[in-house]
């Protein structure tokens, strides 16, 4: 190795440093497509649009289980009974507060509509059962209220209500 | 190699894994420390080239196994659905397929610059033979990896290949009953046929782990062929080789660009973006370009077991080299005949390359049966013989004489020339079987042509009119959707356009809750309609020919232009080959045949199309349909419009493609500037 003045290893290092974040900028600008395949494709996109459901079958006290977005989600016809369940809960008591009017559209009390995917680990909860006249989660015992609230067990957070809005009083639009 | 190693870890942590699991000092030993000859030229980068372009081919290949469907049925739709719907899918097929291409053109090199140098010679057989190993499973993954598309060229060459084994006596058919799976290639086919082309980069690598084993033992060999014999004769890995290979592989990497970004469907053949037919063969087969000088030498022989067995033995020849040739002087540089040979030899795979891709017949025929007879003569008769008979050169000293007495050596007009001649043998792989008095579509000037083309949004929504007032009357375009009229880079609609198109139509959709089918109005997310509800429908409602689906027309029909265009067409970018044609057959109708021309009853004489017997009738008409936007409404213009619309439709990522291709020629053409003054200032303190 000669002796090289200061000057000509400034000049050096700068190369090698210019080369290296080009090399870097390089690689990331590569990894970014490797990574961004893993999304949704456009198909599967498309596929994810608002889907609309006819509810006026479904009687009082019963439910059905539609599927968006590859997702369950249940239409509950409330009863009068868990109506009342629902709205006289103290909210400041439960581990998620919220009202049961946040969780419904006005003017529609009757209608619960919920992602059916229990908050703890993805399961499915049965509709109709459990110690709240709500949901049961059959995998690690959660319970939710009439409201679709968590009540208990491990569970943080309440059912999601999904976007959806009521075209007319027998049809909503999920999505 | 690499005498006592000087390696020693400071920190603790490292030092305590070194002493359980010497994996430090084992890459330090073999990637830093480990010596090179220090005259090595750029051809030995090409091993570097290849363990990148394993990596790339690994890499991008795991990935579309994420999206790829191995089912009869549905592989071809879902190598669609990778291009068109996920997102950089075309950039991940592109690679991998034009990967394919890059990975024998970096193997041919290396192959010949190992035949050149002599580096299969003693020490070196074990490490040579492992190449061979590796070349042939190439060879099998990337047959077994052009069939998986479900093309008719997947199809074909599938049935072709494993025909080949049917030539072994008494338990040939066998054989291939249990290649296949079946009576015939069908899904077990495609179904082994995935399997097999996953696992085997897997076994590759791991002879290439071996090979590279071997060659850490016996050390490289370099352009002057003598052994190493001071320090003063090689280099560290690390830092010299290192850079020299990364500026190698970044100018690699720069050529294989202008392929993924611009020419990405130069190297394949139009008739693979047409469905598998297991009723109809292709007018002329042709496997991809890197077998064909193995297939002119099997049609050469026109016996059918001494064919398959002249080509694999063109093969397994290689294995043998080190004792075929048994000349002590390694490198051709200092033995002037075997130099004028070798020269020959590349020339005779070259040619036979060419007659690969040309028709079995009159000329070609006889040129091939030379030629084969030229290959095998070089390795049984000419290398024997010379490694006898040739007075070779003095040889230097040493490799640190080599360096000084030699100065500078770059075989740029060589290379030129090696990859004008790959270039060539590629594009005779498109060679088309064609009437001889067919006349070539002239070439129109399309907005989408060149690096900077883009589509015009006007004319793609014109040529979607067309469409949809004309061709879909017959034409299916099964592969797009009405969200696609809204794409960036597209006819551009609004997506309120778009729904209000999709609208027009009525979609069966079902069962409903009382299990009954109904119809409902189309949304964004529905296919564009077909005009018959399966082909048979289509077959009798048009006089027996099944009207064609349009969605990859525009990439499934091409046209041989001849020597010498095609290979300017590799570096002009000319990709427009399809809507030339769509354009062309739309405006070659004449209304009566030329004399002594009869048609077939129901045909019409068509200037441009094969064989001019067409049996679809004119389609297009002065004022047939009414353009909004004043543009002249004749039959030129209409056809001119629906062909540009169909090389969107066929190629909707096309812009974003060449923008993205820009941007990436820029940083790459930059980083391999840097890259050259990198390793420039690295070399200065070695010469």
């Amino acid at each position: 190795m000669t002796t090289a003045s200061s000057a000509g290893h400034s000049r050096r290092d700068f190369l090698f440093v210019a080369t290296g974040a080009a090399a870097a900028v390089g690689a990331a600008a590569t990894v970014w497509p490797l990574v961004s395949q893993m999304n949704p494709d456009a198909t599967t996109i498309a596929a994810g649009a608002p889907i609309e459901v006819d509810i006026s079958p479904i009687a009082e006290g019963q439910d059905i289980k539609v599927f968006w977005r590859g997702k369950p989600i249940y239409i509950m016809n409330r009863t009068k009974k868990q109506i009342e369940e629902a709205q006289k809960v103290n909210v400041s008591d439960l581990r998620d507060p919220q009202p049961d009017s946040a969780r419904v559209k006005e003017g529609h009390d009757n209608w619960l509509v919920v992602i059916g995917i229990c908050t703890h680990l993805g399961c499915i909860p049965i509709a109709h059962e459990g110690n709240y006249d709500g949901f049961f989660c059959p995998c690690h015992g959660s319970q939710y209220d009439s409201s679709g609230r968590i009540r208990q067990g491990p569970a943080p957070l309440n059912l999601p209500v999904p976007p959806y809005a009521f075209i007319s009083d027998s049809k909503i639009k999920i999505g | 190699m690499s005498g006592p190693s000087d390696f020693q870890l400071q920190n603790p942590a490292l030092k305590w894994i070194e002493r359980r699991l010497p994996i430090f000092g084992l890459v330090h030993s073999s990637f830093v420390a480990y010596p090179t000859p220090r005259n090595l030229n750029y051809w030995w980068t090409f091993g570097g080239i290849l363990s990148f372009m394993l990596a790339v081919q690994i890499v991008t290949g795991i990935i579309l196994a994420m999206h790829y469907t191995p089912e009869a049925t549905m592989a071809f739709n879902s190598v669609e659905g990778i291009v068109r719907d996920v997102n950089y899918g075309w950039l991940l097929r592109y690679v991998h397929s034009n990967g394919a291409s890059m990975f024998f053109i970096a193997v041919y090199i290396h192959m010949l610059r190992g035949l050149y140098y002599g580096s299969y010679k003693e020490p070196r057989e074990v490490l040579w033979i492992l190449g061979v190993i590796i070349y042939l499973l190439m060879m099998a993954t990337g047959f077994m990896g052009y069939v998986l598309p479900w093309g008719q060229m997947s199809f074909w060459g599938a049935t072709v290949i494993t025909n080949l084994f049917s030539a072994i006596p008494y338990v040939g058919d066998s054989i291939v009953t249990l290649l296949w799976g079946g009576y015939s290639v069908g899904n077990p086919t495609l179904n082994r046929f995935f399997s097999l082309h996953y696992l085997l980069p897997f076994v590759i690598a791991g002879v290439v782990v071996l090979h590279v084993w071997a060659l850490h033992v016996a050390g490289q060999n370099n352009p002057a062929g003598v052994e190493p014999k001071t320090e003063k004769d090689t280099v560290p890995f690390t830092p010299y080789a290192t850079v020299k290979d990364a500026f190698g592989l970044s100018c690699f990497v720069l050529f294989f660009c202008w392929f993924i970004f611009y020419i990405p469907n130069y190297l394949g053949d139009p008739d693979n973006y047409i469905q598998a037919n297991p009723g109809v063969t292709p007018a002329h087969i042709v496997p991809e370009w890197y077998y064909l000088p193995f297939y002119a030498i099997l049609r050469s022989i026109p016996n059918k077991l001494a064919g398959v067995v002249a080509m694999f033995s063109a093969i397994l020849i290689l294995a043998f080299l080190p004792w075929l040739d048994s000349a002590k002087t390694r490198s051709s540089r200092y033995r002037p005949l075997a130099k004028q040979f070798f020269w020959i030899f590349v020339a005779v795979c070259l040619g036979l390359g060419y007659l690969g891709a040309q028709p079995p017949e009159g000329i070609y025929v006889i040129a091939g049966r030379i030629l084969t007879v030229c290959y095998f003569a070089y390795f049984l008769i000419v290398l024997p013989i010379l490694s006898r008979i040739e007075k070779p050169r003095p040889v230097p000293n040493s490799i640190a004489d080599d360096v000084l007495a030699k100065g500078r050596y770059v075989a740029s007009a060589i290379a030129v020339f090696a990859v004008a001649g790959l270039l060539m043998l590629g594009s005779g792989s498109q060679a088309q079987a064609q009437e001889h008095n067919t006349p070539n579509p002239p070439s129109l000037k399309w907005s989408f042509a060149g690096p900077f083309g883009k589509f015009d949004q006007g004319q793609l929504q014109r040529g979607y009119k067309v469409y949809k007032e004309v061709c879909s009357a017959c034409h299916s375009m099964n592969l797009l959707h009405y969200r696609n009229l809204a794409d960036p880079g597209g006819p551009g609609f609004s997506i309120a356009q778009a729904a209000a198109l999709a609208s027009e139509i009525k979609v069966q959709d079902g069962p409903n809750d009382a299990g009954d089918m109904f119809e409902r109005p189309g949304r964004v997310a529905d296919k564009f309609p077909a005009p018959f509800p399966n082909e048979n429908a289509a077959r009798a409602a048009n006089g027996g020919a099944a009207p064609p689906d349009l969605s990859l027309m525009a990439k499934a029909r091409g046209y041989e232009r001849g020597f010498p265009w095609f290979i300017f067409d590799a570096f002009t970018q000319f990709q427009e080959k399809g809507p030339n044609y769509i354009h062309a057959i739309l405006t070659g109708f004449e209304e009566k045949p030329p004399a002594g021309v009869t048609l077939p009853e129901g045909s019409h004489y068509n200037k441009y199309f094969p064989g001019h017997a067409i049996k679809m009738p004119p389609p297009l008409s002065k004022d047939q349909v009414t353009y909004d936007d004043g543009s002249p409404q004749t039959v030129d213009q209409y056809a001119t419009d629906v062909a540009a619309f169909l090389m969107w439709a066929a190629e909707p990522k096309l812009e974003e493609r060449k923008r993205t291709g820009l941007q990436v020629m820029v940083f790459m053409i930059i980083f391999a500037g840097l890259l050259y003054f990198t390793k420039r200032k690295v070399w200065a303190n070695a010469h």
